[in-house]
């Protein structure tokens, strides 16, 4: 059992693959429903901005919870999951996008550029969904060769900044009961302060290499050969 | 005047009693919906069990505009002390027990007195009011109030020459209210020829029936050229004072909320734009109006001052 699930076959990891894309489609699906039978309460606009802007977040921290969970369980195929996670986490944040052009501004414009100018809230959500396009764009396997693994893996760093300022635009949203933003900031500060801790223990084992031994010292070791 | 002709007929005549209860039948069919309907039966006060209508003369006051439905009045509210979703109130308020409850004017006046609830809907004839509510949050709702002048209550109490404000406390009980969001009790505060503009209301019921708890029962003020969150609920003490007394959001926020807090599409704030507001019900924004479209009838109280400043 412990041996299927930490080296799944290739048909096991495609089904939860599937399984995950059907999870991610659902609150997406819900709020459709919903809002074809009229049940998201008085303010249904309201209801599906709030519930996209939420879910994008969500996906965004279960995204970057998948290097830790790997760490601890051992199970490295999650790997596998996080390009679909966070392209869903974009999907959300597009879909929230839109909802605020569309349905909340109806494309007046001035209004938007206002809004993004003018709210600290807006202008760091804002912020946070332009961020995102480059690295959704680049979640291919075409863009990873393209770019270099190196300059692949420094563009996709961004995602910690992003997070950062998904938590912020939520918290500066909020006129009083900061709970739920406090709630996706704390765990926030678990997945990155788990990155800080791990940079820190790498820095401390490199530091830590043995000197040389003494009968060594000033001697030149030659480890290429001579031609 | 931008007054209108006054409606000649109620609101239970204009929104279909018999929409509302094919509604309420669907929604009792799924189980939520029956959980919701008892709990807003539950809510009710004992004596209003058996009848909860609670009619007004109409007004001349009112707008003429179409009302919002009654579902969304009673099912779409911030009342904090019951939780910070708009679907809370109506969940929790049921928690609030709404009679016995006395109200105590008090302060700078000549005759303080303690009202109970029952004298107050005696005090003067009541009225249906149809307002315009422009909550900060830029949305905004039409709703049939039913009360009277809260200028007929100050009057009972003779307000002194000193007097220039009104502090309105409301009630406050830990332990069927959450945590502490911001500071409670709830208070908020009025100038006293605010307070006594025939269009500042004190009401008791809504569409025709008895206030229910999420909307600030037993009485609750409204003033609708304000934002909505300066026409306190559930009102416990009203007290008349020299000095301008510290309301419950401004204290919170004195940038985002001063003490006036007149509709003003013009100054800004920093979550929302006043510019437009979305009417519940409606899809696309309308522009706000200034002072919410009473500025024929409450505009000289402000002359000479800086709304941006006093904002």
């Amino acid at each position: 059992m412990n041996l299927s699930l930490k080296a799944p076959t290739a048909g096991t990891i495609a089904a939860v693959k599937a399984l995950v894309f059907v999870l991610c489609l659902l609150p997406a699906l819900d709020l459709a429903l919903g809002w074809r039978a009229d049940t998201l309460g008085a303010n249904p606009i309201e209801t599906i901005t709030r519930a996209s802007g939420e879910w994008a977040l969500r996906l965004l921290l279960i995204t970057l919870a998948v290097t830790p969970l790997r760490r601890f369980s051992g199970l490295h195929w999650l790997l596998r999951l996080r390009r679909m996670l966070g392209l869903f986490a974009f999907a959300y944040a597009f879909g929230h996008f839109t909802i605020y052009l569309w349905l909340d501004q109806f494309f007046d414009w001035n209004a938007i550029a206002l809004d993004i100018l003018d709210r600290p809230f807006i202008t760091v959500g804002f912020a946070a969904f332009v961020l995102l396009i480059p690295l959704a764009a680049t979640s291919n396997g075409f863009a990873i060769r393209r770019l270099g693994g190196r300059r692949w893996q420094a563009l996709h760093r961004s995602v910690y900044a992003i997070a950062i300022l998904a938590v912020l635009h939520f918290w500066w949203l909020v006129k009083a009961d900061i709970g739920r933003p406090l709630l996706y900031a704390s765990i926030l500060a678990v997945l990155l302060g788990l990155r800080g801790w791990w940079r820190e223990l790498e820095r401390r084992r490199q530091l830590s290499v043995p000197p040389p031994a003494k009968h060594l010292e000033k001697k030149v070791i030659r480890l290429v050969p001579r031609q | 005047m931008l007054i209108q002709k006054p409606a000649d007929v109620l609101p239970s005549e204009i929104t279909p009693r018999s929409l509302f209860e094919r509604r309420r039948d669907f929604l009792a069919r799924s189980g939520a919906g029956l959980v919701a309907g008892a709990a807003l039966w539950h809510g009710l006060p004992d004596s209003a069990r058996a009848s909860t209508r609670l009619q007004g003369a109409p007004s001349a006051l009112s707008t003429t505009e179409p009302l919002t439905e009654r579902e969304a009045v009673t099912t779409y509210n911030n009342f904090y002390e019951f939780g910070t979703d708009k679907a809370d109130p109506a969940r929790n308020a049921h928690k609030m027990a709404v009679r016995p409850w006395t109200v105590n004017v008090e302060g700078l006046v000549g005759k303080p007195r303690r009202f109970d609830i029952d004298e107050l809907l005696r005090l003067a004839p009541l009225e249906e009011r149809i307002y315009r509510l422009r909550c900060v949050e830029a949305w905004s709702m039409v709703v049939p109030w039913v009360g009277f002048p809260l200028a007929a209550l100050l009057k009972e109490v003779e307000p002194l020459g000193s007097a220039k404000y009104v502090e309105f406390v409301t009630h406050y009980d830990p332990k069927i209210m959450i945590r502490d969001v911001i500071d409670w009790p709830y208070t908020e505060g009025l100038r006293l020829d605010e307070a006594m503009h025939p269009l500042t209301l004190l009401a008791v019921g809504v569409y025709g029936e008895v206030l229910p708890n999420q909307n600030g029962a037993p009485l609750r003020l409204v003033v609708p050229w304000k934002y909505g969150f300066k026409s306190a609920k559930s009102i416990v003490t009203i007290r008349l004072t020299e000095k301008e007394p510290a309301t419950a959001w401004n204290k919170f926020a004195p940038q985002e909320y001063g003490f006036y807090s007149n509709v003003n599409p013009e100054v800004r704030h920093p979550r929302w734009s006043q510019a437009a507001e979305r009417r519940i019900g409606e899809l696309r924004k309308r522009p706000t109006q200034m002072f919410n479209g009473y500025a024929e009838q409450v505009a000289s109280l402000y002359q000479g001052m800086d709304l941006k400043k006093f904002y």
